[in-house]
């Protein structure tokens, strides 16, 4: 199978001045397009050539893990994001939130802070475990919580080349941006989807 | 009586005093050995001044208290990098992270590059066949190196040359490398050591990165290695 990059559904400027359109002109012109290449160079006589990137994230090993993940991974990230988005849960994740975490507030606090202590280049997710409840979890490099088993619900890439334009080394300042463009409306779909799993 | 007693306790105090002052100065915060723009173009001054100020202070900062949190800031980082399985993350992130860059910052310099002479080059040759195919081999474990950490040239317990690659901010000091000796040579693949010069183009950093080797001091750790 050949992956192509997703578009952005948004134009690279759109999310300013959170993040610069430079920054989304490299981050998914460039690195997020260079996944999607190197993980199309590596499929051809491997064992996932017609595999699912689903499937290469539960299984694959080396390249063809870190490439296939890290397409997913971007693609799953940018697609939270938009200019215009609910910037609050809403509804059922909204429930399930304030009955984990007590409330938006102490699940922000606690996102945060998996975010912010992730050491090196990595994710910070929000899943749902297999009994319905929510997990925050961190994964370094390419890392998905789909390996293990979750789903996932929200994530925040905290690789540097995500903040490093607008923010340098502050990457607290770059989370804090990241919550202004989140959309709770896609968060609150696959949250909805995933109930039924 | 009393006076003996004044006096041994003054002199008990003292050698607390000394002796903090002492422990406090275990780990120093290095002086960078060039200005900011002195390894231009191929690493800009804003990334230098950033990399120095920012990211290689708050390792060292953060270093301190968690050594010292732990009670073992009277030990030298190589004694904490042989057994940095046995503590936190904290202290193998921000001790690594102090190390490295103090290395890295020694091993480059203005008006350097070329290659190296003597003992050095003969063991590289020896080592990888040639100069060219061992900085074809450190490129690669500096380009292949999956997400953040350092590509290294090292000297093992036998006194060989090897290259490797760590994750994050180990390196071959910590008793948790796969392949362990003295580090000689660093190289950063950090993205903050790059990014606001060359964004996502990593291989055009490393490939640059010889043109501020300074193998003169590269050389010097080569033969305090083997010693």
């Amino acid at each position: 199978m050949k992956f192509e990059l997703p578009p952005l559904k948004y134009e690279a400027g759109d999310l300013a001045p959170q993040l610069s359109a430079e920054t989304l002109e490299y981050h998914h012109g460039k690195h997020h397009l260079a996944y999607v290449n190197n993980l199309n160079n590596l499929l051809p006589g491997s064992p996932f050539e017609e595999a699912t990137l689903e499937t290469m994230i539960r299984k694959a090993e080396g390249g063809i893990f870190n490439n296939a993940a890290q397409v997913w991974n971007h693609t799953f990230y940018f697609a939270s994001l938009s200019p215009t988005g609910k910037r609050t849960p809403s509804g059922t994740v909204a429930k399930a939130i304030d009955a984990e975490y007590g409330s938006f507030e102490g699940f922000r606090e606690a996102f945060t802070k998996a975010a912010t202590t992730l050491f090196g280049s990595g994710w910070a997710w929000l899943c749902m475990k297999p009994d319905g409840r929510l997990l925050i979890t961190q994964e370094s490099n390419a890392g998905n919580p789909i390996r293990s088993g979750l789903m996932p619900l929200m994530t925040c890439d905290v690789w540097e080349h995500a903040y490093y334009i607008d923010y340098r080394n502050r990457r607290p300042d770059y989370i804090k941006a990241f919550w202004e463009l989140l959309d709770w409306k896609v968060i609150g779909e696959r949250y909805d989807e995933a109930l039924k799993k | 009586m009393k006076t003996k007693a004044i006096l041994t306790f003054t002199i008990v105090l003292g050698l607390i005093t000394v002796n903090n002052k002492i422990m406090a100065q275990n780990y120093n915060f290095p002086e960078l050995p060039y200005a900011y723009n002195a390894l231009e173009p191929y690493i800009d001054a804003q990334t230098m001044e950033i990399h120095y100020t920012k990211h290689h202070r708050a390792y060292f900062d953060n270093f301190v208290k968690a050594a010292g949190e732990a009670k073992i800031d009277n030990l030298t980082l190589e004694d904490i990098f042989s057994r940095i399985s046995i503590y936190s993350p904290a202290i193998r992130n921000n001790g690594g992270g102090y190390y490295n860059h103090m290395l890295f910052w020694k091993v480059m310099g203005p008006n350097t590059g070329g290659q190296p002479e003597g003992d050095l080059l003969k063991a590289i040759d020896e080592t990888f066949g040639s100069f060219d195919k061992f900085k074809a081999d450190f490129e690669t474990a500096a380009k292949t190196q999956f997400g953040s950490g350092w590509a290294w040239l090292a000297v093992d317990a036998n006194g060989k040359l090897f290259v490797s690659q760590t994750p994050n901010q180990d390196n071959p000091l910590m008793d948790v490398a796969a392949k362990r000796g003295k580090p000689v040579l660093g190289l950063d693949v950090w993205e903050h050591a790059y990014y606001l010069k060359y964004q996502n183009r990593r291989p055009e950093y490393v490939a640059n990165f010889w043109n501020v080797v300074n193998w003169k001091k590269v050389a010097e750790l080569y033969k305090a290695a083997v010693k």
